[in-house]
């Protein structure tokens, strides 16, 4: 069972990239490819810090930080360069593979010798790393999940939402969409770079390939999670479904590695679990029943450039 | 009907080339003027590529013009960008899901609009007194929708769309509300429902209203003054008692000595029903 907590307890703290892609892919509808820099640059500059012997919380305060600011970057290159989404946050992410090698100093950092959050804790609390670990994600994940509730339901945090949904109506509210989307990048990339600031703490190690495929990560935990979670309403539970989606995930990869199935096999297993969840999504939404008033907007749809047609032509 | 002497809204000489330098090259503005006094409901007509639009657009901002100034109460706005300039604005635009977000409830919706031209801080994006005040003015509207506050706009359907899309652009009473045939896309009955609330909004408010429209029996019966563009500017300005007194054959008739063209064709650009 122990391979199965493992597996939790790193979700968990994936979970937070989740939550960060989240943010971008969903709520700003932003294609944002930064994310795979700015996990590893959080780890980068958690691990960095952590070896100089600075307190483990600063460390992962500071990587939420930098984080912010790459996402912010990308924000920047796509509201004011008029970059495109994807470009913009490639862009961002080819730099911080520069930079993160930077504020490493290496390709590896090892964090054996280094106090952590998590050799801290257990310390404090004696507790095995695995249950300190499970009670810390969660925690974390709670706290995080609190705070984005709070945020989306304030007036700046529903301008961030409104933007992601219809730009031009936001704009004719008299929201500044270049500034809630780069508000919105950069509380996402935040919350990815401190996923990868407990990530490396997690391991011991950070790795400058530590972000490699993260993207995928994300979004396999956001649709397992919403395939799962389809009928749920309250942003509360929908973030918590995401957080779900990437324990899944996790214990997905946990199994694979258990049955010591070849590695190889994590991706093949991962593409399963996501058809398998859109599958199930798709199932239960063809035998939910729809409201009457979406079907009535559907059918007024086609009228329109019909009844534009015979006034153009009366 | 100029009530006052600063007009409410002012294009002075406005040009808008889409295309600047290419083969495609339009002058959609072609020196454009025109002035709105405090509560002038100006309808607009015109065929199709006069101008109109992008008349409205470039009043809200939305594309920067090449030459000319747009004041709004006397305030020169045509170095301000279309969010700043949305605080003295509203808008209802042609396509129905264009004004709100789908994606979001009624009254977060509302709550939106009722922001409009004020910081967007960290308080809660919506207050219990203004969930009363928003259930109170669905309800005049009369289309159930002070019942389904929390609902998603995207439910809702066209006509339903554009009514609260109206209130949304009326809510902070606005300089100037901009109307870009907002009920075109809406079947008879519907648009009609839609201009019954328009009418009804405009003269409570008193709102300084300009109302693009397809249809030329309501450009005349809507209003106090009808302007008729084509190529880019105004070519037919009628208000008062001689307005109230056109009908759609005179109105075929101006365009056609306006635009200097055959009556026939121009026939097919605008719709008498
Ligand atoms: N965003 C745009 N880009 C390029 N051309 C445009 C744009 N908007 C309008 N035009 C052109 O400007 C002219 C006027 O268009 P518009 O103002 O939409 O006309 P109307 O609303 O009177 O039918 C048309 O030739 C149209 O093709
Ligand atoms: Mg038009």
């Amino acid at each position: 069972m122990d391979f199965i907590f493992k597996g939790m307890a790193q979700g968990l703290i994936w979970a937070l990239l989740a939550l960060g892609v989240y943010l971008s892919y969903r709520i700003l509808d932003f294609a944002d490819l930064s994310c795979e820099g700015s996990i590893t640059l959080g780890a980068s500059m958690a691990s960095m810090l952590l070896t100089k012997n600075v307190s483990p919380i600063i460390a992962v305060l500071m990587a939420f930080l930098v984080g912010c600011v790459a996402g912010a970057i990308t924000g920047l290159l796509h509201t004011k360069l008029k970059i495109p989404p994807i470009l913009s946050g490639i862009l961002t992410m080819t730099a911080l593979f520069s930079i993160n090698l930077h504020i490493m100093g290496s390709a590896n950092i090892q964090l054996n010798s280094v106090p952590t959050l998590y050799t801290q804790l257990s310390g404090m609390l004696h507790l095995s790393k695995t249950y300190l670990s499970l009670i810390l994600g969660t925690v974390v994940c709670l706290a995080v999940m609190a705070m984005l509730y709070w945020f989306f339901g304030t007036e700046l945090g529903a301008s961030i939402r409104a933007t992601g949904i219809n730009e031009n109506m936001c704009r004719a509210q008299g929201i500044d969409t270049d500034l809630t989307k780069i508000i919105g990048l950069a509380i996402s990339n935040g919350l990815i770079a401190l996923s990868g600031a407990f990530i490396c703490q997690y391991q011991g190690y950070s790795n400058i390939n530590l972000g490699v495929g993260a993207i995928v990560i994300g979004l396999a935990s956001i649709i397992i999670g919403e395939a799962i979670f389809s009928k749920v309403k309250n942003f509360f539970f929908t973030l918590g479904g995401i957080v779900i989606g990437a324990v899944i995930y996790r214990i997905v990869v946990a199994v694979v590695l258990y049955f010591n199935m070849p590695t190889e096999d994590v991706k093949i297993m991962t593409a399963f679990v996501v058809i398998a969840a859109l599958f199930v999504s798709k199932y239960a939404n063809k035998i939910g029943k729809k409201h009457p008033a979406a079907k009535h907007d559907k059918k007024e749809e086609p009228s329109i450039p019909e009844e534009k047609e015979v006034k153009d032509n009366a | 009907m100029p009530e006052n002497n600063t007009p409410m809204l002012s294009l002075k000489n406005v040009v808008k080339t889409f295309y600047a330098g290419t083969v495609n090259e339009k002058t959609a503005l072609n020196n454009l003027c025109l002035d709105l006094y405090p509560g002038d409901f100006v309808t607009v007509i015109g065929g199709n590529g006069a101008g109109k639009s992008t008349m409205l657009n470039a009043t809200a901002g939305v594309f920067p013009i090449d030459g000319g100034d747009v004041f709004i109460d006397g305030v020169n706005v045509t170095k301000l960008p279309e969010h700043k300039r949305a605080k003295y604005i509203g808008r209802v635009f042609q396509d129905p899901m264009m004004g709100t977000a789908a994606n979001m409830q009624i009254e977060e919706n509302l709550a939106i609009a009722a922001r409009r031209g004020k910081k967007r801080t960290l308080r809660w994006s919506i207050t219990q007194q203004e969930r009363a005040e928003f259930k109170k003015m669905l309800s005049i509207l009369g289309l159930g929708l002070e019942d389904r506050m929390t609902a998603k706009v995207g439910l809702l359907s066209g006509g339903q769309r554009q009514a609260l899309t109206l209130l949304m652009a009326t809510l902070n009473r606005p300089k100037i509300l901009l109307l870009d045939e907002h009920t075109a896309a809406l079947d008879p009955k519907t648009a009609a429902k839609v201009l019954e609330i328009t009418e009804k909004v405009v003269s409570e408010n008193k709102l300084t209203t300009l109302m693009i429209t397809h249809n030329m029996k309501d450009a005349i019966k809507h209003g106090n003054r009808l302007i008729m563009m084509h190529e880019g500017r105004v070519v037919v300005d009628v208000s008062g008692e001689e307005k109230q007194k056109l009908t759609v054959e005179d109105l075929l008739m101006l365009f056609s000595r306006a635009s200097g063209s055959e009556f026939a064709s121009d026939r097919a650009m605008l719709s008498a029903e």
